[in-house]
């Protein structure tokens, strides 16, 4: 980055209150406020939030997809974590 | 004053006010594709949209009380220049960014303070349309506030720049809080606030953002006014022969 | 150390499996580097496209049709945003793919060489390069790369105002006075065989085409997606009642497509080449408020590093 680029940051939107905020986009930004209202310029024109979180680009940490096996693949056999696991008489229909 | 001459002191008030934002978001809507950074040019490009929404509100208001074939098209498009009231301020040239932050932050600081006296107008459509356009407004004065504090307190050049705007602006300023015939009949009937009022808290509030943005408060020795009775800059002629070319080389046609 | 060809292989599998690559995963230097330049193209071609419609912004003839257009140039100015973006996650920089514009290296679409002389040139636009970028841009939004898809798909959802936008304008002329017909007819006249030549050379001669395709970063050839566009748009013609400029145009009952004339390949690469109308006008308005911006964005720097400066020592004597 050159000495009077803008730096990058990440987007995150809550779409309306009782939802969690979502990744939509990044945009270019000097300053923390600035980058607030260029979200708000850029990424709800059309109503689409009531909430905005920015993050520098640069503080975000990421899993490294090379891991991505051992990282997320264990989880795969572990069915008794899911309902469906469980068989139960049909009569019992809410559970 | 009978009822006739009080509605078209009214329209006259009316356009008025949508001649402002009308006249503004034409001039900021030149910077579409010609910011300054990608961001700003779609900030910038809000900031039109909603002046010109505005105007509309306004102007839709005009015709109705004008009615017959009155349109919000016929009022912003089909007058000529001594028939516009529009702040001198708004037909200013965009310069550069910093002259058009300082334009902003110079109607701004009047514009979100007047709104919120306007929504207690007695005119109801006027209170609501104020009611609807304070948000909008909040966010260009806080906009056009941060920038010019960016700019102020920026680097050397920046400083100059915008120093430079500000004191060729400054006798613009204050047009606004000069009455015109139309708006004393208007203050009279409890429509309109009376711009004395609001003068302590826009020139402190103008004064506090200077300060911020290491910026002096220009000495003006003579405040320029007159947008207000259509005694124009030669500007607003351009601007209009822009505006209204299609309407006037094509009359009486939809679009 | 796994070998380039087994990883070239793996990524292949997973682009034959349907799966979206995502900015941290492996991929092949040429993937990256086809990609940076299509994004960055499509970038530079919404910001540049930006200039003919903005032509009219002040001359717009109703507030109505000013605040749609208005709304409509600002989209493009996101578009451009999101898809920088999307550049941005493969390693490229804003500014670099800006300098590449500017210094003639990247290219952008021809189609915003041609000067805007009318208000009926809004219609056109809307009508026909925005549905000629429709076409090529629903395609994208299942394109293999992730960032890129995404922001297609947020790019298609907002694009489908633009094109109604632009129709709405034509046909509003198609139906008025004689000289609005005939402003409407001219318009289309103008940007109906450049709307084609958006699709790019035809697939004999397009030499990134095969690789792409391999990689579904594309999913039509040149060919198909201009026929799509044909086929789709010589009925809303006839709506509007206005005629296309090309006596070839006809129905093929056995095909099932519209029949059409020789594109002017001669002209496509001749704008292509840099000698279209507007090249230089429109090269020019991008470098000027580049140039004209460098004190603000400094000036924004400079702030930002003051007002760190005072947090820290706050920080420090607290």
């Amino acid at each position: 980055m050159k000495k009077n680029d803008w730096p990058l940051w990440e987007v995150f939107i809550r779409s309306k209150n009782g939802l969690s905020h979502k990744h939509a986009g990044s945009i270019h930004a000097a300053d923390a406020d600035m980058a607030i209202e260029n979200a708000r310029d850029v990424y709800t024109r059309r109503q689409e939030g009531v909430s905005i979180w920015v993050v520098p680009s640069t503080s975000i940490v990421a899993s490294n997809p090379d891991e991505q096996t051992e990282l997320f693949d264990p989880a795969e056999n572990k069915i008794y974590r899911h309902p469906t696991f469980y068989n139960l008489p049909e009569e019992l229909n809410h559970m | 004053m009978d009822n006739d001459q009080l509605k078209d002191n009214l329209i006259r008030l009316v356009t008025h006010l949508g001649d402002n934002n009308l006249i503004l978001g034409h001039r900021i809507s030149e910077w579409c594709g010609h910011g300054p950074v990608l961001e700003q040019d779609i900030a910038l490009t809000n900031i039109a949209l909603d002046l010109i929404g505005q105007a509309r509100m306004y102007y839709q208001y005009a015709a109705e009380l004008t009615g017959g074939n009155a349109t919000e098209d016929s009022i912003a498009y089909l007058r000529v220049e001594r028939e516009y009231s529009n702040y001198l301020l708004c037909e200013r040239p965009n310069g550069d960014f910093g002259t058009t932050i300082a334009r902003q932050f110079i109607y701004d600081s009047w514009h979100y303070f007047f709104l919120h006296a306007l929504q207690n107008s007695a005119d109801k459509q006027l209170a609501a349309i104020a009611e609807k356009s304070i948000k909008e407004v909040a966010y260009h004065k806080r906009y056009s506030s941060e920038w010019l504090i960016r700019l102020g307190d920026g680097t050397s050049e920046s400083h100059v720049r915008v120093q430079t705007s500000i004191n060729d602006l400054w006798k613009y300023a204050e047009e606004m809080f000069e009455p015109a015939a139309f708006e004393n009949i208007a203050i009279s009937n409890n429509i309109y606030p009376r711009p004395a009022l609001l003068k302590e808290q826009i020139d402190s509030f103008r004064l506090e953002i200077l300060n911020s943005a290491t910026l002096t408060k220009p000495e003006v020795s003579y405040f320029q006014t007159g947008g207000k009775t259509g005694i124009h800059s030669e500007y607003l002629g351009h601007i209009l022969s822009e505006l209204q070319y299609v309407q006037r080389a094509y009359p009486g046609l939809e679009w | 150390m796994e070998s380039n060809y087994n990883l070239e292989t793996r990524f292949q599998e997973r682009i034959d499996r349907e799966e979206k690559i995502e900015a941290r995963d492996w991929m092949p230097d040429k993937y990256r580097k086809t990609l940076i330049r299509q994004i960055s193209q499509h970038a530079h071609s919404e910001i540049v496209g930006m200039l003919p419609e903005g032509n009219w912004i002040t001359r717009a003839p109703t507030l109505r049709r000013k605040a749609a257009l208005l709304a409509k140039v600002q989209d493009e100015a996101g578009h451009g945003l999101y898809l920088y973006s999307a550049a941005e996650t493969l390693g490229a920089t804003r500014e670099q793919m800006i300098e590449d514009l500017h210094t003639g290296k990247a290219k952008y679409s021809s189609i915003f060489n041609y000067p805007t002389l009318a208000w009926a040139d809004m219609g056109a636009i809307g009508w026909l390069v925005d549905g000629a970028a429709i076409m090529n841009q629903v395609m994208l939004t299942r394109t293999s790369y992730g960032p890129y898809a995404r922001a297609m798909v947020r790019i298609c959802k907002e694009e489908s105002f633009h094109q109604r936008q632009g129709y709405e304008i034509l046909l509003t002329l198609c139906r008025g006075s004689e000289a609005q017909k005939a402003m409407a007819q001219d318009a289309v006249n103008r940007f109906w065989w450049p709307s084609l030549m958006m699709f790019g050379p035809s697939d004999k001669e397009s030499t990134n085409s095969a690789q792409s395709m391999k990689w579904k970063i594309k999913r039509k050839s040149n060919d198909e997606l201009r026929q799509q566009f044909i086929d789709a748009t010589v009925p809303q013609a006839e709506i509007l009642g206005v005629t296309l400029p090309d006596p070839e145009l006809k129905w093929d009952e056995e095909s099932q497509h519209y029949n059409f004339g020789e594109i002017d390949w001669d002209e496509f690469w001749r704008v292509v080449k840099g000698h279209g109308p507007c090249n230089e006008d429109r090269l020019k308005a991008r470098i000027s408020a580049h140039e004209k911006g460098a004190w603000v964005r400094e000036a924004a720097v400079a702030y930002a590093a003051k007002q760190k400066e005072i947090a820290d020592q706050k920080a420090i004597s607290a």
